[in-house]
């Protein structure tokens, strides 16, 4: 079925407007460029044409802040990094999400000692975990699909 | 071992009573503490050691006399020939003089020394941390240095440890 059988002679559809603008949004989801280590290059192929994330409107990475509605930290991020880190998501406009990308991002990984940070979400809230050492481009476009899906049920009072 | 080669390390060996190690056909003179501003000037000006291209610490901890050798590795591009310098320095003087009036290019190396090490250099332009926050305490490649393992979050123990753990402030 097509919209223009929704559509009638009247020329406009009805609709509710958290689904159209969560529509929207999980549509066109710019990801920052945030790789950090090895999990960068997994994130750069899920991007490549083999795997191609534009098929989820997703193939703009941005390498400004300020054009990015997703921040993937793909690697571990050292306790030098992290106030970067921050200052970064901070500059993103809302709304904004977070994906950690690997075992480093998510806990630590194998780096369990002083100069990494044990998890990102001690640093940003993150919306969705993404496990592998380092993950393969499917587990990372699911985790994108993961994170549309949690997307897609936001509602309007989550958005105030 | 290249002829030229041991002729130098024996004469830098003889001049600052140094040891002549030459096993694994390597060059390699064992120096005490002090006079590294000298025989850089030496190698360099006499010898037509053209660039230093390598400078490292390595910690003996728990051994204290001597702690840490530094080593310079000297490369004579001209002669094609490489030699290795060991300085000793023991655990309770760790000043140093530094040698980027001889050879610039170690200027990092020895910001690196002192981040991870401790290692001061008198004479040094700029001696920060190189790969630690500025506001970092301790020096991490120490062997006495605590590695800093912090307890994994498993199912079993996730609400113990979620208690503590920082998280961000929306």
């Amino acid at each position: 079925m097509g919209v223009e059988q929704k559509l009638g002679n009247l020329g406009f559809v009805t609709h509710k407007l958290e689904d159209v603008v969560n529509w929207s949004r999980t549509r066109a989801m710019w990801p920052m460029l945030f790789g950090l280590a090895c999990c960068a290059i997994e994130m750069m192929a899920a991007e490549a044409s083999d795997y191609d994330m534009s098929r989820f409107g997703m193939e703009l990475m941005r390498a400004s802040p300020r054009q990015s509605d997703l921040m993937i930290v793909a690697g571990r991020v050292s306790r030098k990094m992290a106030p970067v880190l921050r200052r970064l998501y901070d500059q993103m406009p809302e709304p904004k999400w977070v994906i950690a990308m690997g075992d480093c991002a998510s806990c630590g990984g194998v780096f369990n000692n002083y100069a990494v940070v044990q998890g990102v979400d001690e640093i940003v809230p993150v919306d969705v975990y993404v496990a592998g050492c380092p993950p393969r481009p499917e587990a990372l476009i699911h985790g994108v699909l993961a994170l549309h899906e949690k997307v897609q049920t936001e509602t309007m009072k989550d958005w105030a | 071992m290249d002829k030229k080669l041991k002729s130098i390390a024996q004469k830098l060996a003889k001049k600052f009573d140094g040891q002549l190690d030459d096993s694994l056909e390597q060059a390699r003179v064992i120096v005490p503490s002090g006079k590294i501003v000298e025989l850089c000037k030496e190698l360099r000006d006499k010898h037509d050691f053209e660039s230093l291209t390598g400078f490292s610490v390595v910690d003996y901890h728990p051994q204290t006399e001597p702690r840490f050798h530094l080593i310079y590795q000297f490369r004579s591009i001209a002669q094609n020939i490489y030699l290795e310098v060991r300085m000793e320095l023991n655990g309770s003087e760790l000043l140093v003089d530094s040698v980027t009036g001889i050879y610039p290019g170690v200027n990092w190396y020895e910001r690196e020394a002192w981040d991870m090490f401790g290692i001061q250099f008198e004479g040094h332009p700029d001696l920060r941390r190189l790969l630690m926050p500025y506001d970092w305490e301790g020096h991490p490649l120490r062997k006495d240095y605590p590695l800093g393992y912090e307890e994994v979050q498993f199912t079993f123990n996730y609400d113990e440890i979620a208690k503590r753990k920082p998280s961000p402030k929306e």
